[in-house]
This record gives structure tokens, C-alpha cells and sequence, in this order.
């Protein structure tokens, strides 16, 4: 049996819906029709009333899940794709995200985002926009990177009680496969070691942790053993996991598909520089996509973003000082 | 579609009984005298930040308090004191708000009309115009889902809340699912300073309703008797199943913005038109002339109204600031994901 990062996050949804009563699903085209990427295939059938099909109205449904949510449910809300959030945007930064701390009532919705780039997916179906919502106070956001992890951390996802932004990686969806489901996991705020080394330390989440894994395989041909953190979790960011690489290997590379001004990379390196600077051997760098919006042809798409190529090349920049 | 339509005049006199109006008034008094001791405090230099006031709008804003069951959801804007306390909240709760005492709902963290207690349906609204409609229909949608039947949800908005996308998605979200909804615009003829003919294009805002499949009803805000009857049938209509009802008053804000706003933009005669006639002082008329009450009587229940919401406020102004050393500066309710970042041990 082989399982998707897709067919995770669809059984982590069942298995939401199973156990606890106040979870619903509500979105564009999830309920009879599954999803644009099936996400939700067959949970309308399994679960009736329970998968309801939202117009297309991305302020509405965050607010709607917010009143559910103060009614005690537990809404998971399935945007098509992340870049659309935008319109949603300021019911889920001053709305969801400001509600528990301004009257003591907590949040809890989850909101999915399918986000990050795919070859022809072009400006307006590839963003990567993690960071903006790790910038409001009040928000949990979450990027897994592997199988395991899109099970196991929707379903705590759900089970938090604060609005949970959910990044599921739209190329990770087929191209990720597991054995099985995972029976136990990391707790959410905790980053992992994908990989360990002891020259480099490659911070990266989502779907750059593969291309981290990737370039640090070419690099372990030319003698470098490079260690790979995987965040998991950017909010809350696991600082102490990354330092504790940093003071392992004096070399810190940071990874990320978002666009490159502000965001994770960055705060990763205004971390480790204001709470590690005297484990560093050498400048911390960092790998972002381009400053312009994400193109449509693939030729232009694989330049704009880190490949484990240029992610290599960034590393040997580092190794070599 | 069907609309309704009720206007002064109308036999509406004969339908609400006399305790329902004395007790609309007397809500409408109270929240007029409370605006006008939190405009006295804002001017001594007592409220932080800025103060907004419902002056012309009570008889509308009490209409919707009274409609509501308590076990209903509303979702007020900044001129809703009189449906507030008709609704339920209480005047200490409106001023620990304005003064940021660490006792009140909002424990100094949120302000002035930004104030509720959601647990209880009464919704803090955000600044954010119709951001607040989706969340109402998110209540009553998940009331639904747990097979609770019965509830309305009132949501307050002004005109200027119709130009948003919000207030577009959201009650064309609560036709498709047939939410029993009622969306109240106080057209008050300006949103801040931008009068209508800046704000729509529709010869009526009501006639937006057949647009979005939902009834409509229009009212002459000035007048109490007519408000509350609007008000009665939209949230009986809504309370039977017959989904979202869309009612819009005609009035004039008789005030600023907020305090700090002096209204120049609003003509002479405007303000001499029926438009501006002031809703508390027809219906004070209504009840003489019904011999309801006596000049004598209105000014007793004004002196002593005064003096409940002076003894209300008094220790309120005695109660503990909010204190940041003791704050706990967390925005999730879930303890071990707040970030604790080194710049928060600094003091």
C-alpha cells in the first residue's frame, strides 16, 4: 500500500470528522466533487451535511467559520488555492486571529491552504504566502513536508484551539508517497532533523526541505556532510532546534520558495544572528524565489524558485569560506 | 419579493401597545443619555481614543434590541447603544469599555464600541465594514448543523457597509443557504463625510434585496412606532424560515462621525428636512400625545436616568487600568505554541 501526501490529508480529514462531531468541512467544490485536488474525495458521501460546498466568496467563508467556530465547532475550511486566501485575508488576521485575544473566546478553524509552485501554475496559482500570515499575532501556521507530517499535524491542526493556517504543498500532493500513516509524530512547534551533518545546516520547510535533502546527497559526493532542519512548524518557529544545528555545524543556509523580502528566511537568520552570532563561522545566507511574480513557462518557473541546484550552489558559497 | 413598506402615519400606532413603546423609549433615553455622558468624559480628557455616538438612530437601533430574543445573535456597529441595552448588555459593560477598566469584557485590550460578549450572541464587532454579516451566518449555519432551530441574527450596518465586498459575499452567502438573517442599514445619508450620491447609484438600497433573492422591507427611521414594527415583522418573517430579510431606515445622524468630527458637511437643510427630525424628541411628542406620559413624567424619567447611568459610570471610573506588567501578552489560547521571544523578558 502506497499513500499520498494527498490521500494523507484526505484521512486526516476523515479521521476528523470521525471522531469529533464539531468538525465540518466547508470550501469551493469540496462536497460532492471532492475538491479541485480531491482532497475531500468521497467525504460528502461518508460524512452527509458534514461537506458543504461554499459559493465563491473566500471573506464569507473565513467568516463563517469564525461564527462556527465561537458556536463551538470546528471548521476546516478548504481554500482552492492559498493565493485566493488573499481575498479572505482580513477575516482571517482581524477576525480569526484577533478574537481570542480581544474577548477570551477561542478560535478554532483551520484553514487549508494549497499552496507553492507547480510547473505552469503561473502568478495567481503558485504563491507562497506562509509568511504574511506568520506576521499577524494570533495564528498558528504550519508547512509539512512529508507524508507523516500532513497527517498527523492536520489532525492536531483541528484539534487546536486557535485558527490554524494549513500550507499543503501542491506539488507534494502525488509526488510524495508512505508506506503507512503514521501511529505517532512530532508535536506541533517541534522542527526535525530531515538529515545530519555536520558542515552546513540547511533550514527549509515545505517542499524545499526535498530539495534541500537533494542538493545535500550532490554534496555528500564531494565530501560535505550537510545537515538539513526541517521547520515543520514556522509559527511557532523552533529556534532552539535551529541554534542547536548552528552549533553543530557554524554554517547556516536558509531555504525558501516565498518570495525574498522579509518572510521565513529571514527571520530564521535575524534569530540565529541575534541569539547564535557566536556560532557562526561564516555569514548566514539565505535562498528565496525572485523578486517579481512567479512565472508561467516552465523555463522561467525553475529559475524563478530554489532548485536543489542553485540550493547546492548557495551551500558550496558557504562551505568554501 | 415582497417588501413592505411602513412610513409615519401608517396605522402601526394601533399595533404596538403602549408598554412596548414606553419600554422602547426609555431604552432609546438611556442610550441618548449614555452617549451623552460618554461625549462629556471624551471631552474632559477621560476616553482614550475616539467616541461614537447613536444620536438619531435610537429609535431604529432599539428596534432591533427589542426584536431579538436573548438567546438570538446580534452583531451592532458604532450607533448601537439603544439596541445594546435592549439586547442585553449592561452599561458597566459599555463603560469599562470606553474607559479600559481591566474588569469590563474587552479588559482594555479592544475599546469604545468595540464591545460584546460573542459567548452570549452579542458580537465585538472589528473595524472592517460587513466583516461582521459572515460571522453572524457562520453562528446561525453552525446552530443549524447542531439542530438547534429558532435563532435570527441581526447584523447593524450604514449604508456605506453596502460598497464593501464583505457585505456583498456575505448576504448573498446567507440566501444560498437560506439563513435566517436580518441585515439592518441605517441609511443616515453619509458614511464619515461621504454623502450618498458618492456611496450608491441604486435609486433605493433596499431594491438591492431582489438581487440577492431576499425580502426587503423600508422604514422611515425617524419613527419609533414604525421601527418597531419593521423591525417585529423582518425578524418574525426571517424566525419562520423565510430566510435573509434586508431593512433599510432613512434617517440622519445627528451627530459627527465621532466626536472629533463636527459634521460640517451636513447642510442646514438637510438637518431642517423630516429626515433630521430627531427620533427621541417625536417619539417624547408621540407619548404626550397619546397621553402615555406627561411632560412632568418625561422629565422625571430623564433626571433619574441620568442619575442611574451617573451611579453606573462613577465606579467603573474607580476600577484598576489594565496593568502591562502583568498582562499576559499572548495572542492564542493554546499556552505552549505562544512564540516567548527574548525581547519579551525586557522591561
Amino acid at each position: 500500500m502506497s499513500i499520498t501526501y494527498l490521500d494523507a490529508i484526505r484521512e486526516a480529514q476523515a479521521h476528523a470528522l470521525r471522531d469529533d462531531p464539531r468538525v465540518f468541512i466547508y470550501g469551493q467544490d469540496v462536497a460532492a466533487f471532492g475538491g479541485a485536488f480531491k482532497a475531500t474525495k468521497n467525504l460528502a458521501v461518508e460524512f452527509p451535511g458534514r461537506v458543504i460546498d461554499a459559493p465563491i466568496s473566500e471573506d464569507a467563508i473565513i467568516g463563517m467559520a469564525v461564527g462556527a467556530a465561537i458556536e463551538g465547532l470546528r471548521p476546516i475550511i478548504e481554500m482552492q488555492f492559498a493565493d485566493f486566501s488573499t481575498v479572505g485575508f482580513n477575516q482571517i488576521v482581524n477576525q480569526a486571529a484577533t478574537l481570542f485575544w480581544r474577548t477570551n473566546v477561542p478560535c478554532p478553524i483551520t484553514v487549508r491552504l494549497p499552496f507553492g509552485g507547480t510547473s505552469g501554475g503561473g502568478p495567481f496559482h503558485s504563491q507562497s504566502i506562509e509568511a504574511i500570515y506568520a506576521h499577524y499575532p494570533g495564528l498558528v501556521v504550519l508547512t509539512p513536508a512529508t507524508v507523516e507530517d500532513a497527517y498527523s499535524m492536520l489532525i492536531e491542526a483541528v484539534a487546536i484551539d486557535d485558527p490554524v493556517i494549513f500550507c499543503e504543498h501542491k506539488f507534494l500532493y502525488r509526488h510524495l508517497k508512505a508506506e503507512k500513516l503514521p501511529s505517532e509524530a512530532l508535536p506541533i512547534g517541534k522542527a526535525r532533523i530531515a538529515r545530519e551533518g555536520r558542515d552546513l545546516t540547511i533550514v527549509a520547510y515545505s517542499a524545499m526541505v526535498h530539495d534541500a535533502l537533494e542538493a545535500a546527497t550532490e554534496l555528500a559526493t564531494e565530501g560535505w556532510q550537510v545537515e538539513v532542519v526541517d521547520l515543520r512548524s514556522i509559527k511557532p518557529l523552533d529556534t532552539d532546534t535551529i541554534i542547536a544545528s548552528v552549533a553543530r555545524t557554524g554554517r547556516l543556509l536558509c531555504v525558501g520558495e516565498a518570495f525574498p523580502w522579509g518572510g521565513v528566511t529571514a527571520e530564521v537568520i535575524a534569530r540565529v544572528s541575534s541569539e547564535g552570532f557566536g556560532l557562526l563561522d561564516v555569514p548566514p545566507q539565505r535562498l528565496n524565489a525572485k523578486d517579481t511574480p512567479i512565472p508561467y513557462h516552465p523555463n522561467l518557473w525553475l529559475a524563478h524558485r530554489p532548485t536543489p541546484q542553485t540550493v547546492a550552489a548557495a551551500a558550496r558559497n558557504l562551505l568554501r569560506q | 419579493m415582497s417588501q413592505t413598506v411602513l412610513e409615519s402615519g401608517d396605522t402601526a400606532d394601533t399595533v404596538v401597545s403602549s408598554g412596548k413603546y414606553l419600554t422602547a423609549y426609555r431604552y432609546m433615553l438611556r442610550a441618548r443619555l449614555l452617549d451623552d455622558k460618554f461625549a462629556a468624559l471624551y471631552r474632559a480628557g477621560k476616553i482614550h481614543g475616539g467616541v461614537f455616538l447613536g444620536r438619531g438612530q435610537e429609535a431604529l437601533s432599539v428596534a432591533i434590541g427589542l426584536a431579538l430574543k436573548k438567546t438570538d445573535v446580534f452583531a451592532p456597529l458604532i450607533r448601537d447603544a439603544a439596541g445594546r441595552l435592549a439586547f442585553g448588555e449592561t452599561v458597566a459593560d459599555a463603560a469599562r469599555t470606553y474607559l479600559g477598566s481591566s474588569l469590563g469584557p474587552m479588559r482594555g485590550r479592544d475599546g469604545n464600541v468595540h464591545r460584546g460578549r460573542p459567548r452570549d450572541g452579542l458580537l465585538p464587532m472589528i473595524s472592517h465594514l460587513g466583516a461582521m454579516i459572515s460571522v453572524v451566518n457562520g453562528i446561525l449555519f453552525a446552530r443549524r448543523l447542531k439542530g438547534i432551530s429558532g435563532t435570527v441574527g441581526a447584523v447593524a450596518l450604514g449604508e456605506g457597509a453596502t460598497s464593501t465586498g464583505a457585505f456583498h459575499e456575505a448576504l448573498n452567502q446567507a440566501a444560498v443557504e437560506k439563513l435566517p438573517l436580518v441585515l439592518v442599514v441605517a441609511n443616515n445619508q453619509f458614511a464619515y463625510s461621504t454623502p450618498n450620491d458618492r456611496q450608491f447609484a441604486c435609486a433605493d438600497l433596499a431594491d438591492k434585496a431582489a438581487g440577492y433573492g431576499v425580502e426587503s422591507h423600508s422604514v422611515d427611521g425617524t419613527d419609533l412606532t414604525a421601527c418597531l414594527q419593521t423591525l417585529e415583522a423582518a425578524v418574525a418573517r426571517a424566525r419562520a424560515g423565510h430566510g435573509p430579510q434586508l431593512v433599510v431606515a432613512q434617517l440622519l445622524r445627528l451627530c459627527g462621525h465621532g466626536e472629533h468630527d463636527d459634521a460640517g458637511y451636513i447642510t442646514p437643510q438637510l438637518k431642517n428636512s423630516a429626515l433630521g427630525r430627531d427620533c427621541l424628541k417625536l417619539a417624547e411628542d408621540f407619548l404626550v400625545g397619546k397621553k402615555w406620559a406627561d411632560t412632568a413624567q418625561l422629565a422625571v424619567w430623564r433626571s433619574e436616568t441620568i442619575r442611574e447611568i451617573d451611579d453606573a459610570v462613577a465606579p467603573v471610573q474607580r476600577e484598576p487600568a489594565p496593568d502591562p506588567f502583568t498582562e499576559e501578552w499572548q495572542a492564542l489560547s493554546t499556552k505552549h505554541l505562544n512564540e516567548i521571544r527574548p525581547d519579551d523578558f525586557e522591561i
